[in-house]
């Protein structure tokens, strides 16, 4: 088990909170709560080791296209996937941009 | 002999009630000045249920214990004296078989655990002596529904989820990581010292002989049991369970419950 | 309706998970979780064995209404270890539970459902998760003699351990086709008794014995439902309506040990012998 923090630019802070996917095998659970303006603050906690790289370059390639909103994220990772991570934090940033 | 049919016998004096299995024994004695019925479940070879006969509880053994609480409960329902109720604790594990899980023995030990729980809410002081292994379903259905737990000191009590093997293959770990765990985890250890910082227990004693008690064993034994009965005096729940520190969360669970209810 | 039809009105209920199901049954409108995943009460013995937590701990505990009738809900979430029980889940069942109870001794008719979803003690919690899960049948207890408490299982996990003599102490238990309601697992009894006992790998004969199907027709749940949110939540409202059984399952020792004096222990038994044996005047 590993716990990783990254942070990256945003724009103004998310209105709501949301959680999305489960800690079960092959998954992983997203909170993501509204941050500090200008910052998004991501910690992970991942039951695979050694793998901050792969977390930095999935989370550059999804925020250089499009400035995500101010947020703190916290991921409980269970073994998931880079295509699952990506689907469950679009649905988190989602359900945030909804409320 | 088992140690459970020893202490029990040895505490009770007397002889077993009939219309039971032989595996469950219930005897009527008395505690100090007080009426008290004693309940061991004890290996019975002859049990017709082949999965059963090391002092397992089973299916009969359930529902029997089930039984013994229930006439308790009605022979006293309107004495304002309630007997006090003794569960002998000596119990390896459930019984683990085919004819078990078909015919319900997770309903067999529902109805134990309804009989002690019934017990204890309709006011009879219910007190478990462990003096032997408290497995898991086996202590859930036998003793774990007591509003005091006394355990006695000694290698062979040990109260625990799942035995030291089985427990090893489904987490996928050794029995030697398992134990090294348990030093850093006390839930995880099997000793009784151990499961005493949880907070669950509300004494542990030291006896000379725990096989055959002594007669100083059986004075200091009963004096505890006697205490526990005071000390239980009207209340009917298990509250005197939360406090330890290393079992904080279930109290902090409770308080914020509380307050968001 | 076509079947066709049917089919894709349905709401699968085995497909949610914990927060989405109680959410489902509850009255519209009416959920609220209490200790949230943003509350981060989390196992405090999880992270000392580098197993990730889950936020909720693998309970969602929400209040709300049934039937217009104040209601708790307790909602084991399976897919996070196995829904097993360690101290804080085991702790939310137990602490809501006992609140419950409160609520009735105060003249405050609050009811619980408990969505069951789980392989018993979590292991890497052993002590406290077994503690807990005695809690929680006390409560049951303690809760069934104001108003009925009862218990689903939907599936796919199933119910076992000490968590399946919980649901044995429910007023009344609900299961569809996936459920499975057992003590023991089928690979603990296949190690502690053996493959001729106990073979955990055939899947058919473990449903046959242990499926919601067979425990339905062998009179040890009292509903079997399809799998679909608006059935459960009509039986659910149905069994409340019916108010508390006049005697519960768990209570009915005589009768059931003269139904096991009758088992023949030479042969093992099959699923159609256990029926045999519980119908009749079972219900």
């Amino acid at each position: 088990m590993e716990t990783l923090s990254f942070e990256f630019p945003a724009g103004q802070p998310a209105r709501g909170k949301a959680l999305v996917g489960v800690v079960g095998s092959g998954d992983l659970e997203v909170l993501l709560e509204p941050g500090q303006a200008g910052t998004l603050a991501i910690q992970v906690v991942t039951s695979v080791n050694g793998a901050e790289q792969r977390w930095q370059q999935l989370f550059e390639r999804m925020f250089r296209e499009q400035t995500p909103p101010a947020l703190n994220i916290d991921i409980h990772d269970f073994g998931a996937t880079p295509g699952v991570v990506r689907l469950r934090l679009e649905q988190g940033l989602e359900e945030v941009g909804h409320d | 002999m088992s140690r459970g049919l020893n202490w029990l016998q040895a505490l009770a004096g007397g002889q077993a009630l009939t219309g039971y299995p032989a595996s469950v024994k219930v005897v009527d004695g008395s505690l100090g000045k007080r009426a008290a019925r004693y309940i061991a479940v004890v290996p019975d070879a002859g049990n017709p249920f082949p999965r059963a006969r090391n002092g397992e509880v089973g299916l009969l053994e359930g529902w029997a214990l089930g039984q013994a609480l229930d006439e308790v409960i009605e022979a006293d329902r309107d004495k304002a004296d309630k007997r006090v109720v003794v569960a002998v604790v000596d119990v390896p594990s459930q019984a683990y078989g085919r004819r078990e899980e078909a015919l319900g023995i997770h309903q067999a030990l529902a109805g134990a655990v309804d009989g002690y729980a019934r017990a204890r809410l309709a006011g009879h002081p219910v007190i478990a002596l462990l003096v032997g292994k408290a497995m898991s379903g086996a202590f859930l259905a036998h003793g774990y529904q007591a509003q005091r737990i006394i355990a006695l000191r000694d290698p062979g009590v040990m109260v625990h989820a799942m035995g030291k093997a089985a427990a090893a293959r489904i987490t996928l770990r050794s029995v030697e990581e398992l134990e090294a765990l348990a030093e850093s985890v006390p839930p995880m250890a099997y000793d009784i010292d151990n499961y005493a910082t949880l907070g669950l227990l509300w004494e542990t004693l030291s006896v000379q002989n725990i096989e055959q008690p002594s007669a100083d064993d059986l004075a200091r034994v009963r004096d505890c049991l006697q205490q526990a009965a005071e000390d239980i005096g009207a209340s009917t729940d298990l509250q005197g369970r939360l406090g330890a520190p290393n079992r904080a969360a279930s109290s902090k669970v409770r308080e914020m419950l509380r307050a968001q209810w | 309706m076509t079947d066709v039809a049917r089919l894709l009105q349905s709401r699968s209920f085995v497909e949610l998970g914990a927060r989405q199901r109680a959410r489902a049954l509850l009255d519209e409108g009416s959920f609220r979780e209490l200790l949230d995943p943003f509350a981060r009460v989390t196992s405090p013995w999880l992270p000392k064995q580098g197993i990730v937590t889950q936020a909720d701990d693998g309970v969602v505990v929400a209040k709300g209404t049934l039937d217009g009738q104040p209601a708790v809900i307790a909602a084991i979430e399976g897919a996070f270890q196995g829904g097993s029980m360690g101290e804080v889940g085991g702790a939310k069942i137990a602490g809501a539970l006992e609140l419950a109870v409160e609520d009735n001794r105060n003249g405050i008719p609050t009811r619980a459902v408990l969505l069951l979803e789980t392989g018993g003690v979590r292991l890497q919690e052993a002590n406290l998760g077994l503690a807990a899960i005695a809690e929680i049948q006390a409560a049951i207890v303690e809760l069934r003699e104001y108003r009925p408490v009862t218990g689903v299982v939907a599936g796919a996990v199933g119910c076992f351990g000490g968590m399946s003599i919980a649901a044995g102490l429910c007023s009344y238990l609900i299961a569809t086709r996936e459920a499975r309601i057992g003590l023991n697992g089928p690979q603990v009894i296949e190690q502690e008794a053996g493959l001729d006992e106990y073979d955990s790998r055939d899947r058919p004969f473990i449903w046959s014995l242990t499926g919601g199907e067979q425990r339905y027709a062998s009179g040890l749940v009292d509903a079997y439902v399809a799998d679909d949110a608006d059935a459960i939540r009509a039986e659910l409202h149905r069994l409340f309506a019916q108010g508390k059984p006049p005697q519960p399952r768990s209570r009915r020792h005589a009768w059931f040990l003269q139904r096991l004096a009758d088992v023949d222990i030479r042969t093992q038994l099959d699923a159609a012998a256990v029926r045999a044996l519980y119908q009749g005047d079972a219900q």
